[in-house]
């Protein structure tokens, strides 16, 4: 791999920080439509900023979940940040308060921008990067979505319920890269759905989700292969 | 407060404190190969199960919708790697048209 310029890896950072900052507006216009308010959509981009656990609880609340069902749903996915901390932690190397901030912004792109560098300092420059401008184009654009959703009549006319749907198989999308994950979900969503008529909503989501992830623990045990 | 906002409320401390986890706790503690599998395979189980409920359900029952249309062209656009937020409006684009036309 070729020596790339800390130019270079600032413009790739802006970049992926504009393009996602960017889908904030489709963020907050589906949590106005689900039945939050202005408020509530933003305190939840400045607060939890991280994008599919946002989508994960308005997406539970506007299927008529209860707000413990999709904060459990929520912070379930939230976990995967915690692994994105520990490989970030020898390239970062944060103390106090300065690793207060930092926490805040470990999301999926800006570790995808760190951990895919030559240099610790050009992790640093990615990660800060695409962070913060993540974070400042995010929330900005969550506040519009947010207000011109709540100027949106009636969401299913204009088709964002399927919006939703789009949004979690976007998120889903670049980790069905094995054949082990693409079955794993399939059958998720079979238990779901199969569960969608007997429990509250809500429960069909956690229940299908976890299953699934139990059952792929042992298929994947038993076919280390599989696995990357 | 609603129980909206102390929802919210539970989202944004519960994922700040996930972070931080991350950046603060002890490496080998959370290191364990099983740990680190099962954090890689908990939003593949849950975002699949998102798509079904949410592409395929009214929350009580299953049903098939024009949603099922708008996810259909998202899966179309994703595999021809569309970013995500044109994929987002064509797939409720298309909802909305097949609702106009039935």
């Amino acid at each position: 791999m070729s020596a790339v310029s800390d130019r270079q890896v600032i413009t790739d950072s802006l970049g992926v920080g504009v393009g996602v900052g960017l889908y904030g507006v489709s963020f907050g216009a589906l949590a106005t439509t689900s039945g939050l308010t202005v408020a509530q959509a933003c305190v939840l981009s400045l607060l939890a900023f991280t994008g599919a656990s946002q989508f994960a609880f308005i997406g539970v609340v506007a299927a008529g979940g209860t707000p413990t069902a999709g904060a459990l749903t929520a912070v379930l996915l939230g976990a995967r940040n915690t692994f994105y901390g520990i490989t970030l932690a020898p390239l970062l190397r944060v103390r106090g308060l300065r690793r207060l901030a930092t926490a805040h912004l470990v999301i999926d792109e800006s570790t995808a921008m760190a951990v895919t560098r030559d240099s610790v300092r050009q992790s640093r420059i990615g990660f800060f990067w695409t962070g913060v401008s993540i974070f400042l184009i995010w929330n900005l654009m969550t506040l519009v979505g947010a207000v011109a959703g709540n100027a949106i009549g009636d969401p299913k006319a204009i088709g964002l319920d399927a919006a939703v749907a789009a949004a979690f198989l976007g998120l889903l999308w670049p980790r069905l890269d094995t054949p082990a994950t693409r079955w794993l979900a399939l059958l998720a969503a079979v238990v779901a759905l199969g569960l969608v008529p007997s429990t509250p909503a809500g429960t069909p989501i956690i229940v299908g989700g976890l299953l699934a992830v139990v059952v792929g623990m042992q298929f994947l045990k038993a076919a280390p292969e599989v696995t990357e | 407060m609603t129980d909206l906002w102390w929802g919210v409320v539970a989202v944004a401390v519960g994922c700040y404190l996930l972070k931080l986890a991350g950046l603060a706790v002890p490496e080998h503690l959370l290191e364990h190969p099983f740990t680190v599998r099962a954090a890689a395979l908990i939003p593949v189980g849950l975002l699949a199960a998102l798509v079904a409920v949410q592409g395929f359900s009214d929350g009580d029952r299953v049903l098939v919708d024009a949603r099922v249309g708008g996810l259909l062209v998202a899966a179309f656009l994703l595999w021809r790697k569309v970013p995500f937020l044109p994929m987002l409006i064509a797939a409720a684009a298309t909802a909305a048209l097949i609702r106009l036309v039935a």
